[in-house]
């Protein structure tokens, strides 16, 4: 089965159809791309996928369980995390508490154990601490963990993104153009990066315009153009349909 | 039916000054995105000096009748726009890079400065405009007679508002406000000067609100120091009804609240009619959470 | 070093205000309590406007129906006033939740005057003697003093210690609130709450725990309030006084410390100023003004969480990066 499944899903913006009766799913333990020229709707797959926006049409499974209309906070608490196009960190947090805020979705210390500190508070905190430090370390933040998250530059701030969704404890991991802002070097440890997130479980789906980062990564890519379907498979596969050159060719110069 | 005509001319009337007040919120809050807590206190400070310059310094007695009101208006209006203006470099310059709560604030303060200065120059007690500066003569507006001196706040109102609308959609000085209002980075960028325009909106929302206070004078006449209170929470509870920053909203918030009001005075309790105009912000943004005109912000991720 | 001098000025503060009865008048003293009762108010307001960054301008609210149902429920049914502490609390929560359940989700400004219109609807309503129970203008009399354990607290100097020691138990609970997933959550819905409710966090539950939490505090403080004065009446609990407790913790900076400075300075200050007997409004605004524009981000911006880092020393082998 599956892990993710979207089905004839379909998001409309002001009579602009921006996903258009859109169906694929997403294996277990895959790395998964979804790409298209500008505009062609991948962000808004992401948002309907996180809960952000609701689709007026349309059913999403997440495991089996119909997720469609969840708020993204229970989402996420299924197993669902995402990082940002634009960088959506907490700039004036240190990059520690970003990580903790992903962490939060995990912890169950209720109000009065909080201003208490109960014993188990404290332990849940203490391990919680912990966890996300591996995670800071994982992405090779850790030495920066005091460091306001504003503070990092543009490739660290995408890392620590993606430090604060794999402490949600996430079955599916996406990431929204995770190369942007990256040179090349950051871009091939990225590459690494991903692949030790599949290692540990996860499955992933990016967005993503660095194409040699698609091609070096992802086992299967689904195609995007005008919010539709046009082709999916693996990469040299994809590469070589008509219908995606023609949509690439046609819309921008994207390095192949 | 006599007093539903009744009431609803009263409405507006009322809903008039509140739309000429809630015009000066919504104009600074377009630019600075600043609630201007002082700005009910600059309209009570337009009440008070059209009532020295009318009385006190027998301005109604010197000038030939025809150009009493006129040049009185004027006075006030550009008084009040000085005292605006001098706020701003004041009170809120200083504060145009901090938290937007810090000059909330600082609005705050200005607005008890405002409001006890009123209080110590002319004393704690209500004044009343003389009869003789209020004509007290009706109209007969299909078969209702209806109270002149309301009808021509609602027309003034109106007239000031017509001419705001032309001087924002139709002037380049209009373009350029409206273009700080959206984005002034970029407005700087594009060669407007960013200052210049703050400073022209705190001429202008306080200048309107200063010839409210004025018509408030003349067309109720009893007026107070705490009036600005009263009328400026009235008057942004208007703006936000209508949606804030919007100026067609600003009216058209104004308007209905006075609607809102004088019905409620009339037909459920005079006592409650303040909460009932509060209840039904509340309602209204419930349905719609950016006000009645508002933009519906679209979250961008 | 700033965590060092930061605990040794609260001792100091906290040895001052144990020993401030020695130097003070009961005139004084009534000051004193009015400060700690400020502070109170402003601590909790804190939660909701300076952790969360709700722009809630409606605290009185909250304060007065904590007051009222003490008032009514010592007056009518004769509870005794620490019994009724913990009720009048539990009513402004319950007050709070449904007040605050339908608009929680208005964005900035719009719920400003939200909350504004909701201390104006409450004091209409006290105002005409909603239920025939509030007493209208009069308001309500006759409230008995508290007894604690037999001991009647009546003077101004009980009223101090009482007062106070519920500012201190307050601060410390604030605190581990402040340190602890709830605060940091609080924390990431004010820098960016669609980013905090993409990372799991329930932002409307916790919106909406802040203001719970909040208008409990106000309600408990506004059970000392009924029963140190007394009398109440709705003049005590208009915008205005909203007004002050907002500014109390907009000009704090948003750490505890910088409440009990800013409490300070905007309840004492106008005491200060007596002698100026009718200009001394206008020099409140004045200082205000001046004030904010002095120190825009507040006196004292709270300080960062300290975390113990484990095994921090051997972070040598990074994966991935």
């Amino acid at each position: 089965m599956s892990l993710l499944a979207v089905e004839e899903m379909t998001k409309v913006f002001g009579g602009l159809i921006a996903v258009d009766d859109l169906a694929f799913s997403v294996e277990e333990g895959s790395i998964m791309g979804l790409i298209g020229p500008n505009g062609a709707g991948k962000t808004t797959v992401f948002n309907c996928i996180t809960g952000n926006y609701t689709p007026e049409r349309g059913r999403i499974f997440f495991d089996g369980l119909p997720i469609t209309g969840f708020k993204p906070h229970r989402i996420v608490e299924l197993g669902i995390a995402r990082t940002f196009q634009t960088i959506r960190l907490f700039a004036r947090l240190p990059a520690l508490e970003n990580v903790l805020a992903g962490r939060h979705c995990r912890m169950r210390a209720g109000l009065l154990a909080c201003m208490f500190h109960t014993p188990a508070q404290r332990q849940e905190e203490a391990a919680a601490l912990e966890r996300c430090m591996e995670e800071l370390r994982f992405v090779g933040l850790a030495q920066r963990h005091d460091e306001a998250a504003g503070n990092l530059s543009y490739g660290n701030q995408r890392l620590l993104e993606i430090a604060r969704a794999l402490a949600t404890d996430p079955k599916l991991l996406i990431l929204d153009e995770p190369a942007g802002g990256m040179n090349h070097q950051e871009t091939d440890a990225l590459a690494e990066t991903i692949r030790a997130i599949r290692e540990r479980g996860v499955t992933v789906l990016l967005v993503e315009h660095d194409m040699r980062l698609v091609m070096r990564v992802c086992e299967k890519l689904v195609v995007l153009e005008h919010g539709a379907l046009i082709a999916q498979g693996a990469p040299d596969a994809v590469r070589g349909d008509p219908a995606v050159i023609e949509a690439y060719l046609g819309a921008e110069n994207d390095r192949w | 039916m006599e007093l539903f005509f009744q009431q609803v001319l009263n409405g507006f009337a009322v809903g008039g000054i509140y739309a000429l007040v809630a015009l000066g919120y919504t104009m600074v809050y377009g630019v600075l995105k600043l609630i201007n807590f002082a700005h009910g206190d600059l309209f009570a400070i337009g009440a008070y000096l059209g009532l020295t310059l009318l009385v006190s310094c027998n301005l109604a007695g010197i000038l030939p009748p025809l150009f009493v009101m006129p040049v009185v208006f004027l006075m006030v209006g550009l008084l009040v726009a000085l005292i605006g203006f001098l706020l701003e470099r004041a009170a809120y310059r200083p504060l145009r890079q901090a938290h937007r709560l810090s000059a909330v604030v600082s609005a705050l303060g200005a607005s008890i400065f405002f409001q006890n200065a009123v209080m110590l120059i002319y004393g704690a007690r209500f004044y009343v405009y003389p009869d003789f500066l209020r004509p007290d003569f009706t109209v007969s507006v299909f078969g209702h007679s209806l109270s002149g001196i309301r009808l021509l706040v609602i027309l003034a109102s109106i007239m000031l508002m017509v001419m705001l609308s032309a001087f924002i959609h139709r002037t380049k000085t209009g373009a350029a406000i409206r273009a700080v209002a959206i984005d002034q980075d970029a407005a700087r960028l594009m060669g407007i000067n960013v200052d210049k325009v703050i400073s022209l909106v705190f001429l202008i929302g306080p200048g309107l609100g200063g010839t409210a206070g004025l018509m408030v004078g003349l067309c109720y006449g009893q007026i107070d120091f705490t009036m600005g209170w009263s009328y400026g929470l009235k008057a942004f509870t208007s703006a936000i009804l209508g949606g804030i920053g919007n100026i067609p909203g600003a009216m058209l918030g104004g308007l209905l609240l006075g609607l809102v009001e004088s019905l409620s005075a009339a037909y459920v309790s005079m006592a409650w009619k303040d909460a009932i105009a509060f209840l039904a912000l509340i309602l209204i943004l419930i349905i719609r959470p950016t006000g009645i005109l508002g933009e519906r912000a679209a979250e961008k991720l | 070093m700033r965590f060092a001098s930061r605990a040794i000025s609260s001792l100091a503060l906290g040895a001052l205000v144990l020993a401030l009865p020695l130097f003070c008048d009961a005139y004084w003293l009534d000051v004193c309590v009015s400060i700690g009762l400020y502070t109170l108010l402003a601590l909790s307001l804190n939660v909701i406007l300076g952790q969360a960054g709700i722009f809630h301008m409606g605290h009185a609210a909250f304060f007065a129906v904590g007051a009222y149902v003490t008032a009514i429920l010592n007056t009518q049914a004769h509870w005794p006033i620490f019994a009724v502490l913990p009720a009048a609390g539990a009513a402004s929560a319950v007050f709070a939740l449904a007040v605050a359940r339908p608009i929680i989700h208005l964005r900035g400004d719009y719920l400003l005057v939200v909350t504004i219109g909701i201390v104006e609807i409450v004091r209409i309503a006290l105002l005409n003697d909603m239920g025939g129970l509030t007493g209208g203008a009069n308001g309500v009399f006759g409230i008995a003093r508290p007894v604690f354990f037999g001991f009647k607290i009546v003077k101004s100097v009980h009223f101090h210690y009482l007062v106070w020691g519920m500012v201190g138990v307050s601060l410390a609970l604030f605190h581990s609130l402040w340190n602890s997933r709830f605060g940091r959550a609080l924390n990431c819905i004010k820098e960016d709450d669609i980013a905090a409710e993409c990372c799991g966090v329930d932002v409307a539950r916790y919106k909406l725990t802040a203001f719970v939490l909040g208008a409990f505090w106000a309600g408990a403080a506004g059970t000392v309030y009924a029963a140190k004065m007394t009398t109440i009446a709705p003049e005590s609990f208009n915008f205005m006084e909203s007004v002050i407790i907002f500014a109390v913790v907009i000009l704090s900076g948003g750490s505890q410390l910088g409440i009990l400075a800013s409490s300070f300075l905007f309840i004492g200050l106008p005491e200060l100023l007596r002698e100026f007997s009718s200009a001394r409004m206008l020099i409140f605004g004045l200082a205000m003004m001046m004030m904010m524009i002095w120190r825009p981000q507040g006196l004292l911006p709270p300080g960062r969480r300290r975390y113990r880092i484990p095994g921090l020393s051997g972070a040598g082998g990074e994966a991935g990066g």
